[in-house]
């Protein structure tokens, strides 16, 4: 007797489940705008990128990366990445630390401040190294009288990108220690561990996966800083241009090759992104911080 | 914490067991000062030893106020257009099922893996008179490379994942039974939409509209591309900040930086009181 019921009452739900979306023409509607709006302002700017690198074959495109300058602005990206990142993994970690398992006063201003660089243009992230150490500046004098390079070099460009990269890993694992507590620190304080050990031995398993995908959104934006770098760089081929740099330097020149080809490892680099990203959302996303996306 | 004594005086940390507090907030805060507030209390020590008259002459120039209103201009009409489209995106990849569905989310956050310079040069390629898009629209009379409309489709890519991501995991959060509650009551689906969940989705809205927005005033990288940069028409705040480095104009440079900065913060403490009141009262 119970079964007819059961099967009376599915189309009821039914009828509620439809209540509670649109009607068929409007979800298509609406998928259709989102799908266009996606096409013409995410999936052609990608395509036009390797469409235009091979546009005079795949010889043409490798050829203008087998070049000298090219070649040393993937150098010069690769080593600004290599000292940027870690620099900011170690603040990361720190800062992370000090406001997720700690209760002190001022701690959320302190947070204001770690996020501080995403509000700043990336043009002024550059411009107020030069006002520090430029030949104008306040210290520029002090820097040249001791044979110390900073602006137009490796120091300046690697300051630049530290400073826009600075809250990727602190912002990703502050609200993850956060959630996680202080209590498996705790425990392994009570069982006798010292504080390297309780980091070492539970704190960073814990975090690992939230601090990769920290790591992985710095490193990309690390390699692929344009404005703070343009200005602290001086443009000097060979010497102190980055990737992105380059791309800029032979597109004006009219070699839209050579700038595509640049320009497709960097949105290689842009995919690879957000494939791990991906896989480590869909994998771990428990063991991330619930905010996703920021 | 039941043996903490009630002590009446101030106390700047809670006690805990934990180790490290010292050594972790002493390295954090003496890196943030180093990298962050050190240089930008030099822009704003720099700015203020300008003096008012110079400042405000260097302000107030035709061309600076030009760039200003050209740089904040098209970012409010860019975050705007990601408020309504980043809105349908995330209703579409939350609430339908679509094969690929993971990948379409997946690529949203291509504008923050992507480097501006990048994204430059593609917009731009596809923009001009003989590009895909650009040969499309020319024979409508639309010129989108090298003009305002042109900074605004470079903004709008660079700011896209924003709303869509902060409004995103508030509808997944949405209690169905709040829409079917508002069904069985007689609400057409479009009541419900905007009587019933849109203003439980404003707060998030207007949190992506801020982000979307001061990222797009900022923006230099993809910009300086596609916008042909004239100035009074299309060059924006943050490159002329860059020209009067390049002309050594060190003065200039920093008061306009100043003026950004000042404009940038006063609009994201504006918007977080607005987040507050549309919180509060949309609970």
């Amino acid at each position: 007797m119970a079964d007819p019921e059961i099967k009376s009452y599915e189309p009821v739900h039914d009828n509620i489940s439809a209540a509670v979306t649109e009607s068929r023409s409007a979800r298509a509607l609406l998928m259709t705008i989102a799908f266009v709006f996606l096409g013409i302002f995410l999936l052609l700017p990608l395509i036009i990128v390797f469409k235009e690198a091979f546009a005079k074959g795949v010889g043409a495109y490798f050829t203008s990366l087998n070049d000298r300058d090219t070649l040393s602005a993937i150098r010069l990206t690769l080593t600004v990445a290599i000292i940027a990142v870690p620099l900011n993994i170690v603040f990361g970690i720190a800062a992370a630390w000090a406001i997720a398992k700690f209760e002190f006063k001022g701690k959320a201003f302190l947070t204001t401040l770690i996020d501080l660089p995403f509000s700043v243009s990336p043009v002024i992230s550059g411009l107020v190294y030069v006002l520090l150490f430029g030949a104008q500046a306040m210290l520029g004098p002090w820097l040249k009288s001791h044979g110390i390079e900073i602006l137009f070099a490796v120091p300046g460009i690697v300051l630049a990108t530290v400073f826009v990269t600075f809250p990727f890993v602190a912002r990703e694992l502050i609200p993850l220690m956060q959630e996680q507590g202080i209590g498996d620190e705790e425990a392994a304080l009570s069982l006798g561990a010292n504080g390297w050990q309780v980091f070492w031995y539970v704190t960073l398993p814990n975090i690992k996966w939230g601090l990769l995908y920290g790591v992985l959104l710095c490193n990309a934006r690390a390699m692929g800083e344009f404005g703070a770098v343009s200005v602290v760089s001086g443009h000097i081929r060979g010497m102190t241009n980055t990737m992105p740099l380059h791309v800029e330097i032979l597109y004006n020149e009219y070699n839209a090759v050579g700038a595509f080809a640049v320009a497709s490892l960097l949105a290689g680099l842009a995919l690879v992104t957000l494939i791990l990203k991906t896989v480590l959302e869909m994998r771990y996303g428990a063991e991330l911080a619930a905010t996703r996306g920021h | 914490m039941t043996t903490a004594p009630a002590q009446a005086g101030w106390r700047f940390k809670q006690p805990s067991v934990i180790p490290g507090f010292g050594l972790t907030l002493g390295f954090s805060l003496v890196y943030l000062t180093l990298i962050i507030l050190i240089p930008l209390a030099g822009l704003v020590w720099r700015s203020a030893s300008l003096g008012w008259v110079d400042f405000w002459r260097i302000v107030t120039a035709d061309r600076t106020l030009k760039a200003l209103e050209i740089s904040f201009g098209t970012a409010l009409i860019a975050a705007l257009v990601n408020v309504v489209f980043g809105t349908i995106v995330a209703w579409v990849l939350v609430r339908y099922k679509f094969p690929g569905r993971r990948v379409v989310d997946a690529m949203v956050d291509l504008p923050f893996a992507l480097p501006t310079a990048v994204a430059g040069i593609a917009l731009t390629t596809l923009y001009a008179p003989n590009g895909w898009l650009g040969s499309l629209l020319m024979p409508l009379g639309i010129k989108v490379a090298y003009t305002p409309l042109g900074i605004i489709v470079a903004l709008v890519f660079v700011s896209l994942p924003f709303v869509v991501r902060t409004v995103e995991p508030i509808i997944e959060e949405i209690d169905k039974e709040v829409e079917e509650a508002a069904a069985t009551l007689g609400a057409s689906r479009f009541q419900t939409i905007t009587r019933v969940l849109f203003p439980g989705l404003a707060p998030a809205i207007i949190t992506g509209f801020a982000l979307a927005f001061a990222r797009g005033v900022g923006e230099y990288g993809s910009v300086i591309f596609i916008a042909g940069n004239l100035p009074k028409v299309t060059e924006i705040a943050p490159l002329l900040i860059v020209i009067r480095l390049e002309e050594f104009n060190y003065a200039a440079a920093t008061a306009i930086a100043a003026v950004m900065l000042a404009i940038s913060f006063a609009m994201l403490l504006v918007i977080n009181l607005l987040q507050a009141w549309s919180r509060k009262r949309y609970g």
